[in-house]
């Protein structure tokens, strides 16, 4: 799931100001569970902000509506009626909220009410933790099913390093080293052999360095017609020939670039 | 494996150094720290390689050490280099992406340095920029085997030809023997050979007969005929440095006793005659790593020392002359 926190009230404030009729989107989904942006978090936030609003000496009026999953475009579909109504939209979504709501109402301003942190899990009542950082090239097979990109500060792949300390790493000693417990877990999963094997540098192409990232999972169910056509052009999702070497290329090859 | 070598490790020389032949050739080999300046002080540079050069057989250049912003360690290992200090260049992963180590590499190789120590690199939140942002594209391991690839097979990390050869250098990896899990760190190093280390420098060792019983491991495994182990040590200031050491640093273990040392050499002295205790401290340190160095030598499988003597390059001297080091072999 997706962890988030809820923004401080006067960064909240900075952001709403001279706003006087607000709308704050809930998101029951991921931010719901960790108790930052679902029904509950949103009028709490909604009412603290026309209070403090008031105790200033201003007036907001601020509405509350939550919808199932923000992050997707049918379900903030039936806000679109009553929105010129208001003067600008809190999401208390995920940044994938946020960021579907301004796509879909281009004309309006949307303010993140969250700052949203990781992909993770909750591990104790209150305490979520990250487990996963879309590398987009899981190496969850070769460790044990434990990530060392998200939980190795260092991000090694053939970890540990000589900072271990009785477990715990030497960056933050409240958190365990996660290459001792790759190891520490080793022969129960008979994958001692496997750590032994060097693991090649990683293809970070599938991770953040190259921008955007788009996915097809299921060619069954892909529309283009759904997507912008500007959008299907440049996730290249045009399916594609084989060309002849154009002069181009054969000009880089020559000087060495390909 | 399978034939007794006569000699540790290298049969024909893959790098030239000075280091590697000292090794070759079968002699009990010492490298030694030098410490980038935090600024661009020539002369400083100058009178730390005054304090190293015809004491060790090759000096360790420290990469951002800490996370620290220094002085670059491939500039200062060509300044060792035309000084006639042998550098071996350390180089972390944590702040340059394959693209950058390999130019680096070929960059140092060009200007003569032939020693190459491959690191992970201290955390940047340790240094004073703990704001960046660190790169870590290749882990100390994947370096190791791509500058012995780029040595042997002439080629990039791509896998592409290096027109004219790769950098030829002499690779050495880092070896913590007393961090957990402790188990696995004979396991490591064995894959640190598999990647292609010729040399290791071990973290700074004060247990000597922990140690032992950690190069037994290595001697079973056959490994110390595949590399060469340099047994870290480092003298030793004061008591409360000893105590810092071994409560804040991650794989140094400093025994009780040698604290009790440490305390006992200052015991008599005035607590207001600050430069006396200083100096009795210190005695007392390059005394403990004087046998340290000795005991280190007993060990099998123990190829040379490596002596970490930070921000205090002036000890090397003593230390190497006291445990009867000197000369160094001019090969
Ligand atoms: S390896 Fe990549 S995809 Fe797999 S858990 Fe880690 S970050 Fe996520
Ligand atoms: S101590 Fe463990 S978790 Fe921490 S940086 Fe080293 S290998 Fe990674």
């Amino acid at each position: 799931m997706i962890v988030a926190e809820q923004k401080d009230l006067p960064d909240l404030k900075r952001m709403l100001k001279g706003k006087k009729k607000v709308l704050a989107v809930g998101c029951g989904t991921c931010v719901s569970v960790c108790f930052a942006g679902g029904q509950t978090e949103t009028s709490g936030l909604a009412a603290e902000l026309s209070t403090a609003a008031s105790v200033d000496g201003e007036s907001l009026d601020v509405e509350v509506k939550t919808v199932q999953r923000q992050c997707v475009q049918e379900f903030i579909e039936p806000l679109s009626d009553d929105l010129k109504d208001y003067d600008a939209i809190l999401s208390l979504g995920c940044g994938v909220g946020v960021q579907t709501l301004a796509q879909r109402y281009p004309d309006t301003r949307v303010f993140p009410g969250l700052d949203t942190q990781f992909m993770g899990q909750p591990v104790e009542p209150g305490v979520w933790e990250e487990r996963c950082v879309g590398c987009g090239n899981c190496v969850l097979e070769y460790t044990g099913g434990l990530c060392p990109i998200t939980r190795c500060p260092k991000q090694l792949f053939n970890g540990p390093c000589g900072g271990s300390e009785g477990g715990m790493c030497e960056v933050d000693l409240s958190m365990p080293c996660v290459w001792s417990n790759i190891w520490g877990n080793a022969e129960n999963l008979d994958l001692t052999d496997t750590l032994m094997e060097i693991r090649p540098p990683q293809d970070w192409s599938t991770s953040r360095s190259g921008g955007l990232r788009r996915t097809v999972v299921r060619d069954d169910l892909h529309q283009p017609s759904a997507v912008s056509t500007k959008d299907t052009e440049a996730g290249g999702l045009v399916e594609e020939t084989p060309k002849p070497e154009s002069p181009e290329d054969a000009f880089l090859r020559e000087i060495g670039i390909i | 494996m399978g034939q007794a070598l006569e000699k540790p490790c290298v049969e024909e020389l893959k790098s030239g150094s000075n280091l590697e032949r000292v090794l070759a050739s079968g002699q009990f080999a010492v490298t030694g720290e030098l410490g980038p300046p935090r600024s661009m002080n020539l002369e400083l540079i100058n009178r730390k390689i005054g304090y190293l050069k015809g004491f060790v057989d090759a000096a360790n250049l420290t990469d951002n050490q800490t996370g620290i912003v220094r002085l670059s360690s491939i500039a200062t290992s060509i300044l060792c280099h035309q000084g006639g200090l042998e550098p071996v260049m350390q180089m972390t992963c944590r702040d340059r992406n394959r693209l950058a180590m390999q130019s680096d590499l070929l960059g140092a190789n060009i200007h003569g340095v032939k020693n190459l120590l491959c690191l992970s690199g201290d955390h940047q939140s340790f240094g004073d920029h703990p704001g960046t942002k660190n790169v870590y594209d290749i882990d100390s391991m994947q370096l190791i085997r791509m500058v012995s690839e780029m040595r042997d097979k002439n080629q990039f990390q791509n896998g592409v030809e290096i027109k004219g050869g790769g950098p030829k250098m002499f690779i050495g990896a880092a070896a913590s023997p007393f961090s957990s899990p402790v188990e696995m760190r004979p396991l490591r190093l064995a894959k640190k050979v598999l990647a292609g280390a010729d040399f290791i420098q071990t973290q700074m060792i004060f247990d000597m007969e922990k140690f032992k019983i950690y190069m037994r491991r290595i001697v079973d495994m056959g490994l110390h005929e595949k590399v060469s182990v340099l047994a870290g040590v480092g003298p030793l200031k004061s008591a409360p440095m000893a105590r810092f050491l071994h409560e804040k640093i991650p794989g140094i273990e400093v025994p009780s006793h040698l604290i009790e040392r440490m305390e006992n050499a200052v015991k008599d002295i005035d607590k207001e005659d600050k430069e006396a205790r200083k100096t009795a401290g210190q005695a007392e340190g390059v005394k403990i790593c004087i046998e340290q160095i000795q005991k280190a030598k007993e060990i099998e499988g123990v190829a040379g020392v490596h002596i970490m003597a930070i921000e205090w390059e002036a000890a090397i001297e003593g230390i190497v002359k006291g445990a009867g080091l000197l000369p160094r072999p001019v090969l």
